[in-house]
């Protein structure tokens, strides 16, 4: 077990292009399950492989436990990777492919063939250890994948997108079956995901990454409700968060917000003519009767999701998503009454799209 | 009624190939007596006469064992040389990969005649002119063009993620290729070493030119071919032929696979 330390990472894969990762430092601390997320292209990918050594860093230092490892090759680095294509060994059995990396280490055959056993226990592969890989299924080689990685003990634990291969169902038994598994490891674990409901579901911390950079780091919860910019609100989140442009206009000291003819509450402290609201769909709540405060909105796609509907909602030219109770009586073009939860709405810049915070509208002025 | 054309259309080019081997397995099985029959007869009688009696025949346990060496060597040669150079084509991407490419295939834009005479006059300088080490030589600059595309596709075939993988658990570089590359490219390899082997062995054009006293079987065939009774003739050929054969019966499936090798994983 280690904790991590990334200072000022920058990696460029093509001379005159805009560099993969550009001056990234973060730490991830002993034991933590910490994600990397972001759409493709972002920069997680090398990021995570820059941690691995399989990619070496134009710049900044990276540090495991006490370390550093920047110019190490991958196998002084004392970790273990789980990789999306699995990468299981296609000429060695089952029991081979565990205990690989534990024979690389020459450690004793007694000893090789306990931890083999036990990672093979914990991933539920007992029964298949001569077969090869070629015999099983894909979420089988997956946990051969992962069997491998924690047989070796390693002090930090890489995952790339680890259950991206795998179909819809498997995937959702995978993600609990890995959870309950890193609490049992108690090892640091760096995961590399696009799905943001795998993110939300299993880090302890989510790096959201952009172009190369991080947007914002915190626990789920933190980039969930207060997302730092724009794209991470609408990057994280089952329907995305819904943005609506607001004019502001100040009536002794007094903020007001317009949304077209709908007036809106604006905390005094935000700043600026014009302002974006970010509302969660959740936050959002519809009548089809008349509410007083309310705003009047039409109804343009009703999508059922099971336990809720998906309701698409105009008002004026802005769309947005609300969820509503399964037996809500919405149909297409129907004119609803929504209200807004005040405190729920986060207020970003117009300009950076970044988050207005009081704390940001103080230090300013 | 298209399939039906096909089929005949296979059918026929097979037996445009199948029927003169055929003809030469009766006559090499057949007594000395019995070729001379006529009308030939459409079986072998499986007598080994025609046989001994080319084997045994002056000179060709020398050129069979000359050949042979000369394959060997060729073989040896051609995979020290194509293994490193398939696997940088294969896997990494540097300054010139392309044009390297293309200088590898260039060396057979000159007909072998051109490559012969100056390379005679070298090997006499060097001394290895009408040895086997001249002739392997010669065959391994004929094989290494193709050889090395071969064994580039078969290591390309190998997905780089098991060598990082390899290394992330305990591999060195060079451990990584040994314990992981390797098994699994090594039926293509075995593929591509086979296909240099025999390219030597067949070879006559090169082989005559860089050899005077110690000829290569398929040379010293050739140059009694007119003169030589018909037994001669036909367990000659069936010499010639039967390496080719048996390799391909062997390693069938890695030559298919050759060229678009169906994923490992």
């Amino acid at each position: 077990m280690s904790d991590i330390g990334l200072i000022g990472i920058t990696k460029t894969y093509t001379r005159g292009a805009a560099p993969a990762v550009r001056d990234v430092s973060l730490t991830v601390a002993d034991g933590e399950f910490f994600v990397l997320l972001g759409p493709s292209g972002c920069g997680k990918t090398t990021l995570l492989r820059a941690i691995a050594g399989l990619e070496h860093p134009d710049a900044g230092t990276i540090r495991l436990g006490d370390r550093d490892v920047t110019g190490s090759a991958p196998r002084q680095r004392d970790l273990a990777m789980v990789f999306q294509g699995y990468a299981v060994f296609p000429h060695l059995t089952v029991y081979d492919n565990i205990g690989f990396g534990l024979s690389m280490r020459h450690e004793p055959r007694a000893e090789i063939d306990a931890r083999v056993r036990e990672a093979a226990g914990l991933v539920q592969l007992d029964d298949v250890l001569e077969r090869y890989p070629s015999a099983l299924s894909g979420g089988q080689r997956q946990r051969v994948a992962v069997a491998r990685a924690i047989a070796v003990r390693p002090s930090v634990l890489l995952m790339d997108e680890p259950l991206s291969n795998l179909d819809a169902l498997l995937r959702l038994t995978f993600r609990s079956d890995l959870k309950r598994l890193a609490k049992e490891l108690n090892t640091t674990i760096v995961y590399v995901t696009h799905d943001q409901v795998e993110a939300l579901s299993l880090g302890d911390r989510i790096a959201v990454m952009r172009d190369g950079e991080i947007v914002q780091c915190g626990t789920p919860m933190e980039v969930y409700d207060r997302p730092a910019t724009r794209f991470v609100g609408g990057f994280i989140g089952t329907p995305p968060m819904n943005f609506l442009p607001v004019t502001i206009s100040r009536d002794a000291g007094r903020a007001v917000g317009h949304l077209g003819e709908h007036a809106i509450r604006v905390p005094d402290w935000v700043s600026g003519d014009t302002v974006l609201a970010g509302i969660r769909a959740e936050n959002l709540a519809a009548s089809t009767t008349e509410v007083p405060d309310a705003m009047l909105v039409r109804v343009r796609v009703v999508e059922p999701l099971g336990s809720q509907l998906l309701v698409t909602v105009a008002v004026g030219s802005e769309i947005l998503k609300l969820l509503t109770p399964n037996d809500f009586p919405a149909a297409d073009d129907q004119r609803l009454w929504m209200t807004v939860a005040d405190d729920k709405v986060r207020w970003f810049s117009a300009e950076d799209e970044r988050e207005l915070t009081a704390e940001r509208a103080t230090s300013a002025v | 009624m298209r399939r039906v054309l096909g089929y005949a259309a296979a059918a026929l080019l097979a037996g445009w190939i199948l029927v003169p081997i055929w003809f030469v397995v009766v006559g090499a099985f057949s007594s000395v007596a019995r070729i001379y029959d006529y009308p030939r007869p459409p079986v072998p009688d499986w007598s080994l006469e025609t046989m001994t009696f080319f084997v045994t025949s002056a000179g060709v346990p020398q050129a069979l064992l000359s050949s042979v060496l000369v394959a060997v060597i060729t073989g040896v040669l051609t995979m020290l040389l194509a293994a490193p150079a398939g696997y940088a084509v294969a896997r990494h991407v540097f300054r010139g990969a392309d044009a390297y490419r293309l200088t590898i295939l260039s060396t057979r834009a000159f007909p072998v005649v051109v490559l012969s005479i100056p390379l005679a006059v070298f090997f006499l300088q060097w001394g290895v002119y009408d040895s086997v080490w001249g002739v392997a030589f010669m065959h391994t600059a004929l094989a290494l063009p193709f050889v090395v595309l071969m064994v580039s596709t078969v290591f390309a075939g190998v997905p780089v993620d098991l060598e990082e993988a390899a290394q992330v658990f305990g591999c060195s570089r060079f451990t990584a290729f040994r314990r992981v590359v390797v098994p699994i490219a090594a039926p293509g390899i075995a593929g591509a070493a086979t296909f240099a082997v025999l390219l030597s062995y067949n070879e006559v054009f090169a082989a005559s030119i860089l050899t005077l006293q110690e000829p290569t079987l398929p040379v010293f065939v050739l140059s009694g071919l007119t003169q030589a009774p018909l037994p001669f003739r036909y367990a000659g050929a069936l010499f010639l032929l039967a390496p080719a054969f048996l390799f391909i019966l062997l390693i069938r499936k890695q030559i298919l696979g050759v060229g678009g090798r169906p994923t490992l994983r």
